[in-house]
């Protein structure tokens, strides 16, 4: 999950620039996806697992980043088992694995201050045409930040509903979550400005 | 404060106020939606008075909004809406931003920061992961890092338990800044050198505390 975000290390791969590593995943990502054979996508997942050991995750970690995606990379499977063939279900869930694995790599070792950094200098050209970087940056960063916290907030609506017999109702959970969603976001955008950002 | 009025979505919430305000600790109380909150967002420019001016050391909270802000640090109720950042290094970095240090300046200033509130070496750690007395506390070193000569805090206190609440207490008793507090502990107030009582948007007493709390009381009863 995204909650687990950052893992402090001194490994080669937490010292690799921000910048370098966040502009080497969607290259990766490309060309995992001109890859159609088994044997090198099976080669390049263990190369990410053996860069996860470089950097020191504990492999109960790595297996923590692709649980949120088991269910959806099961369907896959299985409807590209029905549709075409065990090969191709397996080159396609392998592709993903992969991805997210790496993907999960670079926010393991890389402090989202740092992501949010290498942003703000890559979108800099935007400045030009009068957006502000830095917005983009704080925005990320926030993102990083509340995705935790709504999900605190998510549970404890559901749970106060349940108290009541109403968990079965999208409504009596959707209703509070976003009052209590939009409340919160008027409160960040104040502390935001009280701070000086 | 001169004759300072407040309006909110088209009804008054605050009537003519004039105050001075130089007491090193002062509290405010009052009962829920007595205008409390709406009182302490005037002293840093967060609300504009509808009437009247704020100033702060001299200066206008409307016109110098931004030399306000950072002579005026502001503690919100809720942490969590309060911290923007994932770790507590990176948003104890947040506040320096405007600043522009180095990188080991920056770093030295969090790390004494972090030491004094018992949370040292707490950089990398996720603030979704600590207690919600260590977040109020990370809250509060994120306001103080800026080095504001008042500071503001709106019932800091609520959602801590009582060691927690002894904790922050500690932390801003020994601020040598000078304090305004708005909260409904009113066993928090015994040191104060003055309260304030709100009642539906008026001051209705000022004070030493012991005075104040009897007439609040009085008033409830
Ligand atoms: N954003 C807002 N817009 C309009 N009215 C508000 C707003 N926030 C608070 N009020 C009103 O202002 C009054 C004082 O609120 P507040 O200052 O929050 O009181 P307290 O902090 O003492 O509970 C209340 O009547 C409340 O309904
Ligand atoms: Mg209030």
């Amino acid at each position: 999950m995204i909650g687990s975000l950052y893992l402090p290390g001194r490994s080669p791969l937490h010292r690799l620039p921000a910048g370098l590593k966040a502009a080497a995943l969607p290259v990766f990502g490309t060309v995992l996806f001109l890859v159609e054979r088994i044997v090198p996508l099976a080669a390049a997942l263990a190369l990410v697992i053996a860069l996860h050991a470089l950097a020191r995750v504990p492999p109960r970690l790595v297996l923590r980043q692709l649980r949120p995606a088991a269910g959806i990379l099961l369907v896959l499977f299985l409807s590209q088992l029905w549709l075409a063939d065990l090969s191709e279900a397996t080159v396609l869930v392998l592709r993903f694995v992969v991805l997210i694995l790496a993907a999960a790599l670079v926010t393991l070792t890389t402090r989202s201050a740092d992501l949010v950094a290498a942003l703000e200098r890559a979108l800099r050209p935007l400045g030009m045409l009068g957006a502000d970087p830095r917005k983009f940056g704080l925005a990320i960063a926030l993102t990083l930040r509340f995705i935790p916290v709504l999900a605190v907030v998510a549970e404890e609506v559901r749970e106060a509903q349940r108290a009541r017999g109403r968990d079965r109702s999208i409504l009596a959970l959707a209703v509070p979550l976003i009052v209590r969603t939009l409340k919160l976001a008027d409160e960040v955008a104040e502390a935001i400005d009280a701070r000086g950002g | 404060m001169e004759t300072v009025a407040l309006e909110r979505g088209g009804r008054p919430v605050l009537a003519r106020l004039d105050l001075c305000l130089t007491e090193r600790r002062i509290g405010v109380i009052g009962a829920n939606g007595s205008g409390k909150s709406s009182f302490a967002r005037l002293l840093n420019g967060l609300l504009a008075p509808t009437g009247g001016r704020v100033t702060v050391d001299g200066l206008d909270t409307v016109k110098d909004a931004k030399a306000v802000r950072r002579r005026v640090g502001f503690v919100f109720q809720n942490p969590d809406s309060q911290i923007v950042y994932p770790t507590v290094g990176e948003d104890l970095a947040f506040g320096l931003k405007p600043l522009k240090l180095e990188k080991a300046e920056e770093a030295r200033r969090i790390r004494l920061i972090l030491e004094r509130y018992g949370l040292a070496g707490a950089e990398d750690r996720l603030v979704h992961e600590l207690s919600g007395g260590e977040r109020q506390l990370v809250a509060l070193a994120g306001v103080l890092i800026m080095r504001p000569s008042i500071l503001v805090l709106d019932e800091p206190t609520t959602l801590l338990d009582l060691r927690n609440t002894r904790r922050l207490m500690a932390a801003i008793d020994a601020l040598s800044e000078r304090v305004v507090m708005v909260t409904h502990d009113l066993d928090l107030l015994a040191g104060f050198d003055r309260v304030l009582l709100f009642d539906e948007g008026r001051l209705v007493a000022d004070g030493a505390p012991a005075t104040v709390i009897e007439r609040y009381r009085a008033l409830l009863a």
